[in-house]
């Protein structure tokens, strides 16, 4: 029994010692190997650095405009406003518009002297606009002799909102404009916009038209 | 009264202050690697190339807009370099230069989703503002503010939700979404007995969104909705929208 367990240790150490002395040289060859075989290719491999540049980004444009707007049957009126343009690429832009003016006078009222369509809360017009802008024509606009601006011609498509005569109306804008880059982060906007909604005011649905000319002032950031 | 006027004015005023103090800090300075460089007279790909600089010239980054930088010459001129002919330059350091943007990758990878988008709303139409977070390229959070106006009643509707896309990295993707939110709606002066009412809503969608470029998504989506009206009956209502995402 005694040396049956003998045995049985033995053969156990045997199997353990004979695969661990088997490792030990072929680790021991392999330490010989670049004596008798010097590599032909050496691996030259490097860590690449990438470093992300710190620049300005300057994709947003803000800014302000004033213009005249001619709210269909209710004459031309002051309108002013602000907005808010994010570049995509040198090519599209999204814009958003708020702008605000007071209705004036149909003819009707003006001659008939008494009668008043609407009270004067709701002569307020305000409208938003979130529009898809395409810098169609891209240039530069020279001034004098020795002074280029870049400058772009570009058409919007927007939609949103007009409230007047104390309702809101589904709008949308057709737009086209000039955009001259005074300094790098200045710029000059010349537009032009025409603000379509239904409006049933004066009897039967129809459509306006009511035609906004701007001139505005942004800044990119 | 006057202090929270004053401290606008000085707000105000520091803004005015910080652009110069911006201008100051030091600009970035790669080395070019390609044969040369064109300095363009402004950010587009049609504006005249005014100027080159040579491999190994130093030059500094100062400003970006979309895929154009800035740049300035140790000569002092200055001119537009496209994003694509920096990422070809050197750090004084050796490091390469990665400048912010879009790649081809980004259809797949982006985070971000931001997008515009119209249609009908159970006869009235929508203006809305939507937003996404990519969890995971198929799996998106979204968030979502419309206005609605229509020949009766106006009203807004915000909302929350999943979205799931078949396959992110097709040109044209199959999705569905789920979600939930108010809904306010104001009926026109002109009717009688009307009255302002907000309920809550859940939403269950279909759509297809298509890369139009490595930036820009076409999304087409119908949603069914279900409003939870405190009357004996839920209302159910259609939208249809379509919508121009730009991802980031």
């Amino acid at each position: 029994m005694d040396r049956g367990l003998h045995l049985l240790l033995l053969t156990a150490l045997a199997a353990v010692a004979w695969p661990g002395s088997a490792v030990a040289q072929a680790r021991d060859e392999g330490a010989a190997l670049p004596a008798q075989q010097p590599q032909v290719v050496e691996p030259a491999v490097k860590r690449r650095d990438v470093e992300r540049a710190q620049i300005d980004t300057e994709n947003f444009e803000a800014g302000v405009f004033v213009g005249t707007i001619s709210i269909e049957d209710f004459g031309s009126s002051f309108v002013y406003g602000g907005r808010l343009a994010y570049h995509f690429t040198e090519d599209v832009f999204a814009e958003a518009s708020i702008g605000t003016s007071e209705a004036g006078k149909t003819s009707y009222e003006d001659l008939s002297g008494a009668a008043e369509l609407l009270t004067d809360s709701e002569r307020e017009y305000t409208y938003y606009d979130l529009a898809i802008g395409w810098n169609a024509l891209p240039g530069e606009v020279f001034f004098g002799g020795d002074r280029a601006m870049p400058s772009s011609v570009y058409f919007t498509l927007g939609a949103g909102s007009t409230r007047f005569a104390g309702d809101d109306h589904f709008t949308v804008a057709l737009g086209a404009g000039l955009r001259l880059l005074v300094t790098d982060w200045v710029a000059l906007h010349l537009d032009v916009r025409d603000h379509m909604f239904d409006s049933d005011l004066l009897g039967d649905k129809k459509l306006t038209q009511n035609l906004q000319v701007g001139l505005g002032v942004t800044a990119f950031f | 009264m006057l202090r929270p006027l004053v401290a606008l004015c000085a707000a105000l005023c520091s803004m005015a202050i910080a652009p110069p103090a911006l201008a100051a800090r030091e600009a970035t300075a790669v080395v070019v690697q390609d044969a040369f460089v064109d300095l363009r007279t402004g950010p587009g790909r049609g504006f005249p190339v005014a100027y080159s600089v040579e491999r190994a010239a130093t030059i500094q980054l100062l400003r970006q807009r979309t895929d154009w930088i800035k740049v300035r010459t140790h000569e002092g001129r200055e001119g537009w370099v496209h994003r694509s002919q920096l990422e070809r330059t050197l750090t004084s350091d050796g490091a390469e230069v990665r400048v912010a943007g879009p790649s081809p990758a980004a259809r797949a990878e982006h985070r971000w989703e931001a997008e515009l988008a119209t249609g009908d709303f159970g006869g009235a139409n929508v203006v809305g503002v939507r937003g996404a977070y990519a969890l995971t390229p198929s799996l998106l959070v979204r968030a979502d503010a419309s206005h609605l106006l229509g020949d009766y009643s106006n009203g807004w509707l915000g909302a929350v939700g999943i979205a799931h896309v078949f396959v992110p990295e097709w040109r044209v993707s199959p999705f569905v979404g789920l979600g939930g939110g108010m809904l306010s709606i104001s009926p026109k002066a002109t009717l009688v007995q009307a009255e302002d009412r907000t309920d809550s809503i859940a939403y269950a969608g279909l759509g297809l969104r298509g890369f139009l470029t490595n930036r820009f998504l076409l999304q087409a989506e119908y949603r069914s909705y279900v409003v939870f009206t405190s009357r004996d009956e839920n209302e159910e209502i259609d939208e249809w929208t379509v919508g121009f995402t730009y991802f980031f």
